[in-house]
């Protein structure tokens, strides 16, 4: 599989501080979804600002899609990113719905009459066309995330980055910005990058990435990332609710063969468990 | 406040609310210049007479026009007041000290008065039948000419727009933060001028802090959606000048050629 993201030893440190990454190397695989995972402070947004080129490489390549982040590149590279940011409220630039879905494409001077129909497309594809009118001040968090959503599908780029996208939303608005970036994902062919804390967002990921002071300490599956959950306390992250029932159990003398299963997985392991006795 | 920016637009479709807004903030600038040509009771009346046709074609109830003059009443008064009591000339009515009411002070006062009323009523029109996006729209479009001089009108509009959006949300912080305060027993509402403005210090240093951290994720996120310089950006809105904009514009121009006739 073609690696659509190559980080290739880059070293980065912010004005007047240690060195926050040194040597550090990633690959994204195209059309996979990779969460990114990792503690407040362990750097995991400012590589994705690094990959979008808003923070500036000391050291080291980042390549997306073929091209170099650098300042020639760095409008094209913007074109194959979409962002979406922690803060529903700090990336609302337009004033309606609507203003806020054309931003980007006024940035890239799209013609008038071709930018009313992606908009249109784009609100329609996340079910907020009727909310076109709207000022932010009148939306949820969840429906402003989907309006950034709405403005990033409207210039059909090739990877979307979720900056801690869910982590202001309640847990519904959590689960529906995630299933419409999974449909949106699959319609599109589209590479994701989730940045999280949120274990259960990261269960979800074809590929896990974890990160703790500005090391990847381990990448793999999530069943085999989870599983290790002495890994994950020591970096201080709270293992998902099913691997911690499954180190309880074993603590009781019950043992499942297999190291991590999602709930239901897990709910049908333990019904069978209780049928056979 | 949030109501004097916001709650202010009333959705419509008449004649008025179709107008584009670039030629309604024109039209303003050119009532408010013609009134202070009006002196005497005939010129008035024309201009009186104009902003009650308007005002029936904006389709808005009058109650409406009426609550725009509610917080000004206090400014009027005062300045009808010092015009009644302090100007000379005329027959003395009344007098007591410093203090003199003559004929031609109380007429001079009721003039000032429907003057007054007058901007008010035009500039209630305007807000009423334009969203504050068509108001920084028309600033745009106007100021257009400005370009050949390397003035940043877009970026100037693009900054309107924005301080606009951000106004609600500021609002809202600002009410968390009022609140977060008094349930720790700050009083805001009395005690000396000295003490209100001590106790609005707690309130600003989280409010600015807030807004700067806003100024400063909102960049970093234009940057990300491709913003790199507002002058080069094609627009999403246009409001294109129409027939009922040169109707209007005739109409008004009649109306202030007619007042420089009537004038003393």
């Amino acid at each position: 599989m073609k690696d659509i993201i190559q980080v290739k030893n880059i070293s980065f440190n912010y004005a007047d501080q240690p060195l926050l990454f040194d040597n550090l190397s990633l690959n994204v695989h195209e059309g996979e979804w990779l969460a990114l995972i990792g503690q407040n402070g362990s750097g995991k947004s400012t590589l994705a600002r690094l990959i979008d080129g808003l923070n500036v490489l000391k050291q080291g390549q980042i390549i997306v899609d073929g091209l170099l982040v650098n300042d020639e590149n760095i409008l094209d590279i913007r074109n194959k990113i979409g962002m979406v940011f922690q803060n529903p409220e700090d990336q609302f630039v337009g004033a309606t719905v609507e203003d806020d879905v054309a931003f980007g494409l006024e940035n890239r001077q799209v013609d008038r009459e071709q930018m009313h129909h992606i908009v249109e497309r784009s609100l329609k594809n996340v079910n907020m066309w009727d909310f076109r009118d709207r000022i932010p001040a009148n939306l949820s968090g969840g429906q402003k995330q989907r309006v950034a959503i709405a403005g990033i599908v409207a210039l059909s780029p090739q990877i979307i980055i979720l900056d801690e996208a869910t982590s202001m939303l309640d847990p519904r608005g959590r689960q529906d910005i995630l299933n419409l970036v999974r449909e949106i994902k699959a319609k599109n062919h589209l590479t994701v990058i989730s940045i999280t804390h949120d274990i259960d967002e990261a269960a979800g990921a074809d590929r896990v990435v974890v990160i703790n002071h500005g090391k990847k300490i381990d990448e793999d599956v999530p069943d085999k990332i989870f599983a290790n959950t002495e890994q994950l306390e020591q970096i201080g992250l709270d293992a998902p609710y099913t691997s911690q029932l499954i180190a309880a159990l074993k603590g009781k003398g019950v043992n499942l063969n297999q190291q991590y299963l999602d709930s239901e997985r897990l709910i049908a392991w333990i019904k069978q468990l209780v049928s056979n006795k | 406040m949030n109501n004097f920016l916001f709650g202010r637009y009333l959705p419509g479709n008449s004649w008025v609310h179709q107008m584009s807004p670039q030629s309604k903030l024109m039209l303003s600038f050119y009532f408010v210049i013609v009134i202070f040509f009006a002196n005497n009771l005939a010129s008035y009346a024309a201009l009186a007479a104009l902003i009650a046709i308007v005002i029936l074609l904006s389709g808005v109830s009058i109650l409406f026009f009426l609550k725009g003059i509610r917080p000004l009443i206090w400014l009027i008064i005062f300045t009808v007041a010092l015009q009644i009591l302090f100007s000379a000339g005329g027959t003395v009515l009344w007098k007591w000290g410093p203090f003199s009411v003559t004929n031609l002070s109380l007429i001079n006062g009721g003039f000032i008065f429907i003057r007054f009323l007058l901007i008010i009523m035009i500039s209630t029109v305007l807000t009423l039948t334009t969203t504050p996006l068509a108001i920084a729209d028309g600033v745009q479009t106007v100021l257009k000419p400005l370009k050949k001089v390397k003035f940043p009108v877009d970026t100037l509009a693009l900054m309107l727009s924005i301080a606009l959006r951000f106004v609600p949300t500021l609002m809202d912080e600002m009410e968390t933060i009022l609140n977060a305060q008094r349930s720790r027993g700050v009083d805001f509402g009395s005690g000396s001028l000295k003490h209100r403005v001590q106790a609005a210090v707690p309130l600003l240093v989280p409010l600015f802090t807030g807004a700067i951290n806003h100024a400063e994720n909102l960049s970093t996120a234009m940057e990300a959606r491709g913003f790199s310089d507002s002058e080069h950006r094609s627009k999403y809105r246009i409001y294109r000048w129409q027939l009922k904009d040169t109707v209007s514009w005739l109409v008004f121009l009649l109306v202030g050629g007619l007042v420089l006739y009537l004038r003393k």
